[in-house]
């Protein structure tokens, strides 16, 4: 039985759909960011308990979500590999992993930056923190199976397991670490309803988040049309493609 | 339309590879092959009695040297003590763990193994337990002795056991699940200590706390309970996962 989308996620559909995609991404993230830095580096007011030491969130809180949400993509993709072996889903996958574990590091260096000042420490094994790390590791796991099984089609499933298993073990790791005292503050917008931040605050918060994503999403369509060219070099599509390409050049 | 056996299972766990074999050709039970398997293992371990002593050697080297090390009063070793075993308990299992599938690998036996008309899955538990019966319960008729040596009391000790004794089948078989991915490749023992754990670490944190809850006084039947649950799903799942990783090593 094929999956229903099958058609769209053909690789030539999807080289040239990334590559439409591209300049609006960038474009978004251009806009959202500089917004977002401006915004949140000269027009949010500082802070009444932390000072200006606050403005950390914009980059700290983006790179946070956005190193979860990259694992879940990842985790979605494998099971969809898994079950209907369509093969973007694995490219997506493999292309994520290194972007999500860029965006972990920097949500945990920049914590340790916010740490040291906020708590007088740089580092705590708090739950969410120790999540954060594991997190990283479980990224470094995924990609070391990666490059080390060399025919992609079995390097693609392994990875795919590998990512469900870690999926379930997220929420393990945090609950088991919980039991010690959290230092972490609570969730800035877990409550969306009534925010616990002042709206000149909270925008260019959005903001950055947003710009994180599509930067993401510019990544990942550069990144994906790489991964679609080494796995399809030899296809018919990639050659007329590049048959063009050298014949527009001459 | 939305068959779960065809659009779900079947994919996921190569349910087309057994069609051509007659299933109802008379191959014994499914019991049968899982003490078969089990049987089969314990034999392995007992042919290669140097190779199976090894992770107690390394086990036992990785307690003294902690102990030799850290030296220093009594009082002090016996709170680090829990975190040594349980850390020792952790690296041994992984060493022993590295090699489980390679030789079956090498000689085709996994191949056997997964044109079988039996459920993978269950002759891959019986693996593990084979290798609970042969590694893990050494180890934990080790552990209490080795915690002698950083002056555990008595209801220390038990903890230590009680803990050990969920704790080593949930490693093992997690420990399982990550050998079966990495099957026969190279640098294969150090990929899979990094891939494995992260997914321990539940494990591990749950039984050292529930001997830090001990020597406090407080009680530790929640970090039991926990490291009960923990076994009881990995128990279940964790098969199914071996299998599945095996089946994707083994179509290269």
């Amino acid at each position: 039985m094929k999956f229903p989308f099958a058609q769209l996620a053909s690789p030539k559909n999807s080289y040239q759909m990334a590559g439409h995609l591209i300049p609006w991404f960038g474009l978004l993230t251009l806009a959202l960011m500089s917004y977002g830095v401006v915004g949140g580096l000269w027009w949010a007011p500082s802070d009444y308990q932390q000072g200006d030491a606050f403005r950390m969130i914009y980059i700290h809180v983006p790179a946070a979500f956005l190193s979860l949400s990259i694992y879940t993509i990842i985790f979605c993709c494998s099971v969809i590999y898994l079950i209907w072996q369509i093969k973007l889903a694995d490219i997506v996958a493999e292309m994520s992993a290194a972007v999500g574990a860029t965006y972990t590091f920097i949500a945990l260096v920049s914590g340790a930056l916010w740490g040291k000042p906020m708590w007088g420490t740089w580092w705590i094994w708090d739950a969410r923190l120790t999540s954060e790390l594991i997190l990283l590791f479980l990224y470094f796991g995924y990609m070391g199976l990666r490059s080390a099984i060399h025919e992609p089609k079995r390097a693609g499933k392994a990875a795919a397991v590998l990512a469900i298993v870690g999926m379930v073990d997220i929420p393990i790791v945090h609950f088991s670490v919980e039991w010690w005292a959290t230092l972490h503050q609570g969730a800035t917008l877990a409550k969306l309803a009534k925010p616990s931040i002042a709206v000149e605050m909270l925008y260019p918060l959005l903001a950055m988040i947003g710009g994180f994503t599509f930067f993401y999403g510019t990544l990942l369509c550069i990144r994906l049309r790489t991964g679609l060219l080494q796995r399809e070099w030899q296809s018919l599509w990639v050659r007329e493609w590049f048959n063009q390409q050298s014949k527009s050049c001459l | 339309m939305w068959d779960f056996k065809v659009f779900i299972v079947a994919p996921i766990f190569g349910g087309d590879v057994n069609l051509s074999l007659d299933k109802t050709a008379p191959v014994g039970s499914l019991s049968q092959a899982f003490w078969g398997v089990i049987r089969r293992e314990m034999a392995l371990y007992d042919q290669h009695r140097g190779d199976w002593a090894m992770p107690f050697l390394f086990f036992i080297m990785v307690v003294a040297l902690f102990s030799l090390t850290l030296g220093a009063g009594a009082d002090w070793l016996a709170k680090v003590a829990p975190t040594v075993i349980w850390i020792a308990v952790v690296l041994a299992l992984i060493l022993s763990l590295e090699t489980i599938f390679r030789a079956d690998f090498q000689t085709g036996v996994l191949d056997q193994l997964g044109i079988s008309p039996y459920p993978l899955s269950v002759l891959m538990l019986g693996k593990s337990v084979a290798h609970w019966i042969m590694i893990g319960v050494p180890l934990l008729l080790l552990a209490p002795l080795l915690g002698g040596l950083f002056l555990l009391s008595q209801s220390e000790l038990w903890v230590l056991f009680l803990t050990l004794f969920f704790g080593i089948p949930t490693l093992s078989l997690i420990g399982a699940l990550g050998a079966a991915l990495t099957i026969g490749l190279p640098q294969g023992g150090v990929l899979l200590a990094i891939l494995v754990l992260p997914w321990m670490i539940p494990v591990l944190l749950f039984g050292a706390s529930a001997l830090v809850a001990v020597t406090e006084g407080r009680s530790f039947n929640s970090e039991l309970l926990l490291l009960t649950a923990i076994f009881i799903a990995t128990l279940v799942i964790a098969p199914m996962g071996i299998s599945a990783a095996v089946r994707i090593s083994l179509e290269s």
